[in-house]
């Protein structure tokens, strides 16, 4: 059996265990730690001077379509997988066992886990899309059933948002499929890469006309749909600005070990899918004419939700708005379609995924001791719990962005590819290097509400009724504490990982 | 004379001759009646394996036994066994609403009719003449005339079987004018016929041609439930007897897409008529799409939910249909029909027993059947996913197969609405699956017990609608 498929079959093995009766904790736990080891037995023999894809294995499913169960990992896929395992094993050490249906929380919670893992692991299109949708009725029943505050209308919506992304996606996957030449179709992502190595992709591109009245309003090539249709559907899974909003409520209402899986791991899908399917496959000039258009968009993230951030009065929908704010850097990152922004963004993929992880523990230890997370009723919490003031302080600064944490690396390779990116214009700046310039005054935004929530909750006079509240249990100290860690190692040492990203996203 | 013997047919059109003679000299328990025709019925599902089914029974040109029919035939064997299944479970709702003489007076036809009606349906699938399709589809709507309308001291299910009857029968007399114009025309009645004279038919009679067409789309429109002529569905489905209910959403609607892609499949190699078909079908796929997903949103009936959720299925698969020149059309629309009969026989089995202990099927009475009775909440949860159109269930590779033949046939508009009814169609499936799960339990609920048998079929249907998500080949193999 594939190692890789031993990754994705131990969470379900340990959600069925948990279902079937057996201590659900412990099962999500042992699973968890398992998975853990495997996927650092797998990194250790992972050979990091060949390119492409290692470990694979594949089994053909539908062969008259090209589709097949293909699993195989290279630098970039290694690096979500830790992420994966790192972020589960966190979540459910984390989670408090609730009080109603304790196997179906954490089989849930182990069930997004696998669909995750799965999606990184594929190298076949039709199963990476697969994969990502096995977590959406877990996320569902998470939120509706152990979420807090309006939790029915924030499962709604995240489940009809994320069902309509995907579906666009699953158009876009379609178009991209029927756009190679009869014969050849695949769904494999290798294939895929290879026709557009070889100019076989879109080679009978048509242009679309659109006019009403004899009044042409969009010519539009059939190669340039599929790029929007992909982008776009990815965007909605990733929450690019105006697609946004199911994120911070659904964030804010789940409980902690879901959203820190659902913002730290799988959110990362969309970005993962674009650098795999769009970026080495589709020509430049394809998606030049979109620059403008979505830099627009991704500057709405960065400047109109970081400001919407600011104005948050709730830890949760705060944390919820700054990681839909920091998709945009990644997005930068994507966006200037040259290695470094690539690395950046790829890098940062981990970076933020460990750091909100982090804040979405201390943020739900916090809701457990003291029932709100409003700033108003909060203050001074550091004299009451001085080693949960330090672990939010350090979690913060990561999220800010601050030097020594991975978020400074990527923030700052995103920012250095994304002046570089584009077509240069002798006098002024072309369009990459504004919005670079703009984005940049995100980093001043999420310092200003990071410091600002930091204030409110731990510093000032400590307020009364919360002068008995007991410091982080070790357990969860040792979860955030070990996220920290990793943060603070790639930020020292980002070479870590570069050398096993890089290769990876080499345009062939 | 053995070749009539052996043929498939008329060997169910024997047993259920048997089981009716069997029904009037036992006075007895009539349950193992159903019994006898589900074993009867598994026993000819086997034999279909084998090959060798004898041809020439009928004249040529009359019966096709190509692999779409066989792979129906078994889909028609296999949908009136879950119905005697389901017949079975529902015998003791059934017998308060039938006038008893003495007990268990009126069950035998409960049990016996759907064989026949299954008999005609395999005709029909079989069919390659348009006498031949009026007949067999004469067999089945009386079939299902008297089942609808069968419990007798029930308003609703009253009701349903005069609706059903009156709308039947309008919608037969359209099919009957329509075939008249098409043999007047054509002067054949068989499809085979029609296809070779086609070509040399004047241009002049094309728009009589299409004229004829329609009148027939419109018949078939009613079997499959297509806007506009959906307006029976919801009250027929919410009164008639669930077992007949799930009969009728599944079978009925796929024998008349097999109907409807045999018939015009021969217009559709004229040049001028090709278009015009494609755009009325396009027309028809979208109101259907649009109409059964948003008139589901505001669903609080289980039933009714279901009779929403089948007309937008009829949606998906016209727009299946409507993908004419993908050679994968065909293929797609077989494989979505056999992922709906799973689906939707899932779902049935559970509201029966649901239906039974609570006495309602309205999704409030599913209130925390997640606590009350964990297998029918995961059987019926897995259900809706797949309804909805999940990954990993069979309900999505349908909905993938559609939307790869629309995309190859250039049905832009098709899949572009066809994505928005998805979204539609997570809210209505999901607002089963937060009554299971969310809501709390009703107070002194009584826990559902579920008998052997039926654990047995939720085990093998949620089985099959999973493995046939991850691995569709060996159904696919059948339909090519």
């Amino acid at each position: 059996m594939s190692p890789l498929l031993c990754l994705i079959l131990l969470p379900v093995a340990g959600a069925i265990l948990a279902m079937a009766g057996f201590p659900a904790r412990k099962m999500a736990i042992t699973a968890a730690a398992l998975n853990l080891l495997a996927c650092v037995a797998i990194l250790a023999s992972f050979q990091g001077d060949k390119t492409g894809y290692q470990f694979l294995s594949s089994c053909p499913v539908l062969p008259s379509l090209g589709i097949s169960f293909t699993l195989g990992a290279d630098g970039l896929s290694l690096v979500m997988l830790l992420l994966s395992t790192v972020v589960t094993l966190a979540a459910v050490t984390v989670a408090r066992a609730p009080q109603t249906n304790a196997p179906w929380f954490y089989a849930s919670l182990l069930f997004i886990s696998a669909g995750a893992i799965g999606a990184f692991a594929s190298v076949d299109a039709f199963f990476f899309y697969m994969f990502h949708e096995l977590a959406l009725i877990p996320t569902f029943l998470l939120i509706g059933i152990w979420g807090s505050g309006d939790r029915q209308t924030a499962a709604w919506k995240i489940t009809i948002y994320l069902a309509f992304g995907s579906f666009v996606l699953l158009i876009g996957l379609i178009g991209l499929y029927l756009a190679m030449p009869v014969g050849a179709r695949s769904f494999d992502m290798r294939a895929m890469a290879e026709h557009a190595k070889l100019g076989t992709l879109f080679a009978h591109d048509t242009v679309h006309s659109f006019s009403i009245f004899g009044f042409e309003y969009l010519s539009i090539t059939h190669a340039q749909i599929i790029y929007l249709l992909l982008f776009l559907g990815f965007g909605v899974l990733v929450s690019l600005f105006p697609f946004h909003t199911w994120a911070p409520q659904a964030y804010a209402s789940a409980p902690a070990p879901a959203a820190m899986l659902h913002a730290g791991v799988l959110k990362k899908f969309g970005l993962y899918g674009i650098m795999r399917l769009v970026t080495p496959i589709f020509p430049p000039h394809v998606a030049a004419p979109f620059n403008t258009l979505l830099l627009v968009l991704l500057l709405g993230n960065i400047l109109y939700v970081g400001f919407v951030t600011i104005s948050q009065r709730k830890l949760d929908l705060m944390l919820g708005y700054s990681s839909v704010m920091h998709m945009g850097y990644i997005f930068l990152g994507i966006l200037s379609w040259n290695a470094l922004g690539l690395t950046g963004a790829a890098f940062m993929l981990v970076a933020h995924g460990l750091s909100i992880a982090a804040l979405f523990a201390l943020s739900g230890e916090l809701r457990e001791r003291t029932g709100t997370l409003d700033f108003s009723e909060m203050g001074g919490l550091a004299k009451a719990m001085p080693t949960f003031g330090l672990l939010f302080g350090f979690a913060a600064m990561a999220a800010i962005g601050l030097p020594g944490f991975a978020n400074f690396a990527g923030e700052l390779m995103v920012f250095f590819g994304a002046f570089s990116a584009g077509v240069r214009s002798s006098p002024g700046f072309n369009a990459f290097q504004i919005a670079t310039v703009i984005g940049l005054w995100g980093v001043v935004i999420s310092a200003v509400y990071m410091l600002r929530a930091y204030r409110r909750i731990f510093m000032g006079p400590l307020v009364d009724r919360w002068k008995s509240l007991a410091d982080i249990a070790p357990l969860p100290k040792l979860c955030v504490a070990g996220l920290i860690l990793l943060l603070l190692v790639v930020g020292f040492y980002p070479q870590l990982l570069l050398h096993l990203i890089s290769p990876a996203l080499i345009r062939p | 004379m053995t070749a009539f013997l052996l043929s498939p047919e008329f060997r169910v059109v024997f047993l259920g001759i048997f089981l009716l003679m069997l029904d009037s000299f036992t006075k007895t328990d009539k349950r193992y009646i159903a019994w006898a025709g589900i074993v009867g019925l598994v026993i000819l599902f086997g034999f279909s394996f084998f090959p060798g089914l004898p041809e020439g029974v009928f004249p040529p040109g009359f019966y096709l036994s190509d692999p779409t029919a066989l792979f129906f035939k078994r889909f028609m064997l296999l949908s009136t066994i879950l119905t005697l299944a389901l017949a079975l479970d529902y015998s003791k709702v059934y017998q308060e609403y039938i006038p008893a003489g003495r007990p268990g007076a009126g069950l035998g036809e409960f049990y016996i009719l759907p064989i026949f009606a299954c008999a005609g349906f395999m005709w029909l699938v079989s069919a390659a003449d348009f006498i031949m399709i009026f007949v067999s589809l004469e067999l089945v709507t009386m079939c299902f005339y008297v089942l609808v309308a069968s419990m007798r001291k029930n308003l609703l299910s009253l009701e349903a079987g005069v609706k059903y009857l009156i709308l039947g029968a309008l919608s037969t007399g359209f099919l009957v004018y329509g075939i008249t114009w098409v043999i007047g025309l054509t002067g054949h009645t068989s499809l085979d016929g029609i296809r070779e004279v086609l070509p040399i038919v004047p241009q002049g009679y094309q728009v009589a041609l299409m004229f004829g067409l329609g009148l027939i789309l419109v018949a078939v429109g009613f079997k499959v439930a297509a806007v506009p002529f959906q307006f029976w569905v919801p009250d027929v489905y919410q009164g008639a007897p669930t077992p007949v209910t799930a009969y009728l959403s599944v079978a009925s609607k796929a024998a008349g897409f097999v109907v409807l892609m045999r018939v015009i499949e021969p217009f559709l190699t004229v040049p001028g008529l090709e278009q015009k078909i494609v755009t009325v079908l396009t027309v028809l796929a979208a109101l259907t799409l649009l109409y059964g997903n948003l008139a589901a949103l505001p669903q609080t009936n289980f039933k009714r939910l279901l009779a929403y959720s089948s007309i937008a299925h009829a949606g998906y698969l016209l727009v299946g249909v409507a993908s004419v020149g993908a050679e994968a059309s065909g293929p797609a629309v077989g494989f979505y029909l056999g992922g709906y009969l799973l689906m939707t026989f899932l779902a049935f089995l559970v509201l029966v027993h649901v239906g039974r202990v609570t006495g309602g099927d309205d999704i409030s009475d599913f209130n925390g059947l997640g606590r009350r009775s964990p297998v029918l909440a995961l059987g019926l949860l897995i259900a809706m996913l797949s309804l909805a159109g999940l990954p990993f269930t069979i309900g999505f590779l349908g909905k993938f197969l559609i939307f790869e033949a629309a995309m190859q046939s250039h049905q832009y508009l098709l899949v572009v609405l066809g994505a928005v009814t998805v979204a539609c169609g997570f809210y209505y499936y999901l607002k089963v699956v937060r009554a299971m799960y969310w809501q709390p339990v009703v107070a002194e609920a009584p826990a559902i017990p579920v008998p052997v048998f039926t654990r047995f079929l939720i085990a093998l249907l949620s089985a099959a609608i999973i493995i046939f998500g991850i691995y569709p080949q060996p159904l696919l193999a059948m339909l090519r």
